[in-house]
Order: C-alpha cells, then structure tokens, then sequence
C-alpha cells in the first residue's frame, strides 16, 4: 500500500520532471543551468509513548530531498526556478509526501516585475506567530512551527513606485492542509480526514483568490498592509463518522482579510507589530501579534550577540471550545499569550546559533519551550536540534491534546 | 543625464573642499590628516556603479581553512552613502542569502537581509558594526564604505609601506558603537592608495592588521587592491579577501537596489 503510493507519488514527479526538462533544453542552453540544493536526514524522538491508539511510540526517521533548478536568460532578465520537495518517512504514510514548492517563471522590468507559476511568498515581522502570512497553505505535517509551506500557483505583478511597492496576485487552485497521519504524532485525538473535503463556495478548489499589497520603508519603519480574499487557508474540523471511526472533516470556508504588518528598527530594539482583520460568513473578528526584539552586541567582551523577544498576542475570537462551538465558529489558539524568547549568535566559523523560548497561555493552564541549534560542520553540512515541550491540564488547550508529544528533532543537511 | 552627473561631482568636490576649510580649529597635523583623507574620497569618485566577485578565506590559528563566496553591487550616491546588494553563495548552506544596505554618513545605516529557505525579508539593525561579518576576522564597520565625516583624524608623519613612501596618519571614529579608538592608516603618496590599517580596540590595544596588495586601476582613475588581508593579533587567526571581476559602470540603477531585487539576487 505505502510502496504504490510512493511508485506513484515518484511516477508523477518523474514524467513532470521530464517533461519539463524537454520544454526547457528545447529553448535554453545548459551553461545558463543551475542546479543546487539540500538532502536532510532527520531523527524524531518522543519522550512519551502516543495518547491515542495506533501512534507511533518513540522513533521516527526521514530524509527529504530538496533539488533547486534555476535557469536565467537575457542576462538574468528572464529565469525559471524549479524546486521539488520530497519526504519519505517510516512511520507516517501522510509525511510521506511531496510538492513542488516553485515553480516560477520571471520576468524583470525597471519599474514591475511579472511572477508566474508555484510560489511562495512571505508577509510579516513577528517570530512567534505568522500572523499576516496568508497566500500560502501550511505543510502542517513538515513540523510543528507552521513554517514549512505548500507550493501556490499564482500570478503575482509587482509594482515599484517611489511610494512603496504594490504586488497584486491572482491565485487560482486552492491547496489542503497536510495533517498527520493516523500514527503520527503531534496531532487531535481525531485523524483528519483527506478525502471528504467541504467548501463554502460551489468552485470548491478552483476558487480564484486575489490579493493586493502595499508596502513600503519610511527611515526607520517598514510598512505593510493587505485585503485578501478567497479561501480561508484555516479549515474548522467537525468530527464525523467515516468507515466506522470519528474522524475531523475539513471545511473551508470564504474569507475576506485586511492585515497590517509594522516594524521600527530603533538602534538596538526592533519593534513589531501585526494584525489581521478577518470576515466570514459566521463571524468576525481581528487578532493582534507584537513586541520587541532587544540585541545586546558582543556580551562579555566577546563575538556572542544576545537578542531578547519579547511578544504577546490576542484574539477577539478567544478559544475554540468544542463543546459549545456553532458551525462556522472558530477559535484560536493564541488568544491571550505571552511568547518570551533569547537568541544567542556566536558568530563563529561554523555560525552556531541557539534560540530558546516559552510561550504561556494567559487564561488556561497551558505552556510550550523549545529549543532550536545549528551550526555548520566543514562547507558543506549542517546539524540542527530542536527540542519542544508542551505542558497543560486544561482539556481545552491544544497544548493538552499534544501533552504527551514532547520530543526532540536532529537533523543533518547536506548541501549541494 | 552626463552633464548632471558631472555638475553632482562638481558639487560633491565644492562641499568636500567646504568641510576642508571651514573646519573649526584644528591643528595643524589634524588639518593635514583630514586633508588626506578628503583626497583618498576625491580620487574615487564618478565610478557610478561597481560589481566584484569576492572570495573570503578565514583561516583559524590551525591554519584550518573555511571559504565564503560572496558577490557584491554597489551603487554610488552623491551627497550620501552608497547602495549596496551583498550575495551569498558560499557556504552552500547560506546560498541565496542576500543583504541590502543602505549607508548614510552620520545616521544610521538601513539594512534588510533576505532569507531564501522561508523567503522573508527582515529588516536589521545597523548598530551591529562591531561584530564580525560571516565569523571572519572583518567587522561589518571594515567592509562599509569610507565617508569623510565617520572619523577625526591626525597626521602622524611619513614612513614606508609596502615599499611605497606613505602619509602615516590616524582616524578616530565618531560612532560610539565602533569597536575601535582609532585606525592608524598607511597611505602611499604617489597614488593616494590605503596601504595598511593597524586597528586598536575599545581598550586601545592593537587588535588587527590590514594590508592591501595587488592593486589595480580601472577606467584609468579608480584603483582597487585584489588582496587585502586581516590579521588578528589578538586570537591568532586571520582572514584574506581575493577580489576578481571588478566592473564599473554597469548602467546599474536604483531599482536594482530594493526589495524585489533583494529577494531575486543571485
């Protein structure tokens, strides 16, 4: 079953690869070809056995394989980026998956800039929460800080004036969220269900999004502010029955949202501030991130820099309570947190960094640490750790849905 | 557009010889000393705009080797700081990082880098020149453009450097966030060429060495060294910059240096 599914997840990458491959030696010279890119092996360790029935109990291992392809022409006026991303993994069949995280086509001019094909793009300035971030779906099976994204296709036309820039993007074909599996881990008692997926509009995901953005720098502040509106990349889960077993049923609903995203570098402190205005058909609310980042530069007389984060974040929406929630509804998760946070750069040849920090849930009993550290060994490999800790004995919490799902992640890139 | 290129340089030479004179008491050696350094910056301007490729050798007291692969555009601004995009593409790990700078004489310079694996662009702090740039013997202070008002300065003499008879003179930082009292400079009197730097940190003990070797002219005015090499006194190690493919006037403009180039930077 696992093996058919990866033949055919490689069978498919394969004939994309070759067809692309034969467009393009068709047009281009391979001098104008560069090909880089990343192989990761990585180890999972979970200090407690599963909470729920047919999780896996400690280990989990994968490697990953991320080739980037990039081809310029007209003197790097025009180029083609390709970026396939596959991950094999030994417990759970739904991390074991691929995407192409780009695929872009890109046209310079003076004055704009045209973007075709699969993209990602990022908004915001906060480090705890992406809260801004919206144009691209979360590879939630990648790893438990969100940050790993899905591939969006998309036009984007990007506007350069001297009062800022304006990127308008028209982006069709909506991407699902990736959940864990039945025997991962870091997921509800519930599996989501990939196969019965609801929309809110009858284009389902064919729905053609948009979004405009402004953005710009003004001496010491950088500015940014956005209307989106499609498909809302959160979906809400409603438990349901499929094949004799309750599972989460993914629906998503039509959003419109107005962000605003802030930064005021002052000498040693950045300040940081973001917020998202977003409307349904069921509700209304806004959410906020902010806070400051303070860098002591060279402690104790030597090269170590020491930035202290600080960051809260609210929400109108307050938690989600399953118990008592209306069809539509949504909560959050950060709704009245407190995110403290150090960072400590050694500067050294192999570039060791390590980033520590809480997050406290100011009305539940809930918390989260983790720990993050890299560095370089000889040219062309790197090591991470990662350590997350979750803590909570209010059932309400996610925190608490994840209580047993403490581990640490090692990793080991290869660079080529 | 030429003409007005040349009445900018015209003026930029006006308000250099302005800050020359009317200079409030200064001594003697300290008139001589920033004499010189105006005519080192006079000597290199009109280069429009630059692209260089850099090679960045850090060598531990082992003797054990470490390569950074960067390439560097500069745009420059009259009556201002220059533009700069900054590529990484060694170590593998950082390739794809880029690093955009605006610097400005007295105020803070504005800089944002560009992180390929989550494709954000952060704005940073400009205070950091202390510390070192890429783990390398260099502090970000050593690799910014040289502006006449970052420094006071003094005239200490004559002696010879790298075979060449050179003004010996000394610059004393303004910003309290450099990492230095003072620079003791080496520049040679037929050229107007820094030759040697001799840094002294914050507790005006000699810390680091500079020399510049190999140097070149372009456009038969602008001279570019293609070795310079850090020595740290201090810890032993060192660091040495090889430059190659030095071009000037590349027709580059400001829109190559922003946001959207930052995040296509190559």
């Amino acid at each position: 079953m696992v093996l058919e599914r990866m033949t055919a997840h490689f069978f498919k990458i394969t004939v994309q690869l070759t067809f692309l491959a034969a467009l393009l030696s068709s047009t281009l010279h391979a001098e104008q070809l560069e090909i880089s890119g990343k192989i990761t092996v990585e180890q999972r360790y979970f200090f407690k056995d599963g909470q729920y029935e047919q999780q896996l109990d400690n280990g989990q291992s994968s490697v990953v394989l991320e080739p980037e392809l990039y081809w310029h022409w007209n003197d790097g006026i025009d180029s083609i980026t390709f970026k396939p991303f596959y991950r094999v993994d030994n417990q759970d069949d739904n991390r074991q998956h691929g995407d192409i995280r780009e695929l872009t086509y890109v046209h310079v001019a003076d004055a704009w800039e045209l973007r075709l094909g699969i993209r990602k793009e990022f908004w915001g300035v906060t480090e705890f929460q992406h809260l801004v971030d919206v144009i691209n779906q979360t590879d939630g099976v990648e790893d438990f800080d969100g940050e790993d994204k899905l591939g969006q296709q998309m036009v984007n036309l990007s506007l350069v004036n001297d009062w800022g820039i304006v990127d308008v993007f028209l982006l069709p074909g909506f991407r699902e969220r990736t959940f864990a599996g039945e025997k991962g881990r870091l997921r509800f008692p519930f599996v989501v269900d990939k196969d019965n997926v609801q929309y809110e509009s009858s284009a389902g995901q064919q729905h053609l999004d948009l979004a405009i953005r402004w953005s710009h720098s003004i001496g010491d502040f950088d500015l940014g502010t956005y209307w989106f509106h499609g498909t809302n990349r959160e979906p809400l889960l409603t438990p349901s029955i499929w094949n004799e077993a309750i599972v989460f049923q993914q629906y998503y609903n039509q959003m419109d949202q107005l962000g605003l995203d802030v930064q005021a570098t002052l000498g040693d402190w950045l300040w940081k501030f973001e917020t998202i205005y977003r409307t349904t058909n069921a509700e209304s609310f806004a959410a906020t991130q902010g806070g400051f980042e303070y860098s002591f530069i060279g402690i104790f007389d030597t090269n170590l820099d020491l930035g202290l984060l600080t960051e809260y974040a609210w929400d109108s929406r307050g938690v989600v309570d399953l118990k008592t929630v209306e069809f539509g509804k949504s909560g959050s998760v950060f709704q009245n947190d407190l995110f403290m946070g150090a960072r400590l750069a050694f500067n050294d040849m192999q570039s060791l960094e390590v980033l520590m920090g809480v997050g406290t849930d100011l009305d539940h009993n809930a918390s989260s640490f983790l720990l993050e550290a890299s560095r370089r060994f000889g040219e062309n490999f790197k090591a991470s750790l990662d350590i997350r800790l979750l803590q909570s004995s209010d059932s309400i919490a996610i925190e608490y849905a994840l209580r047993n799902d403490d581990h640490a992640q090692f990793a080991i890139e290869w660079y080529f | 557009m030429m003409i007005k290129k040349m009445i900018f340089s015209a003026l930029t030479a006006t308000t250099l010889t302005l800050l020359a004179h009317v200079s409030y008491a200064l001594t003697p050696d300290e008139q001589k000393g920033l004499d010189i350094s105006i005519e080192v910056k006079q000597r290199d301007i009109g280069w429009q705009d630059s692209s260089a490729d850099m090679l960045m050798i850090l060598r531990n007291k082992q003797g054990q080797e470490s390569i950074r692969e960067i390439k560097i555009k500069s745009l420059e601004i009259t009556n201002d700081g220059d533009k700069s995009l900054t590529i990484f593409n060694k170590p593998r790990d950082v390739k794809g990082t880029a690093f955009l700078s605006f610097s400005h004489p007295v105020e803070a310079d504005e800089q944002w880098l560009f992180l390929p694996a989550l494709k954000r662009v952060k704005r940073i702090s400009s205070r950091n020149k202390s510390g070192p740039f890429m783990g390398s013997e260099f502090a970000f202070e050593d690799l910014s453009s040289f502006e006449i008002e970052k420094y006071s300065y003094k005239y200490l003499g004559e002696e010879d450097v790298n075979g060449l008879n050179s003004f010996k003179l000394e610059q004393y930082p303004v910003d309290e966030n450099s990492g230095y009292t003072r620079r003791v400079v080496w520049v040679d009197k037929q050229a107007y060429r820094i030759q040697q730097v001799d840094f002294y940190d914050r507790k005006d003990s000699l810390l680091k060495t500079l020399s510049f070797t190999d140097y070149k002219q372009y456009l038969g005015k602008y001279w570019r060294a293609d070795v310079q090499q850090m020595v740290n006194h201090q810890n032993g190690k060192s660091t040495e910059l090889k430059w190659s493919n030095y071009q000037f006037k590349n027709g580059l403009k400001e829109s190559d240096f922003n946001r959207n180039s930052l995040k296509r930077a190559r």
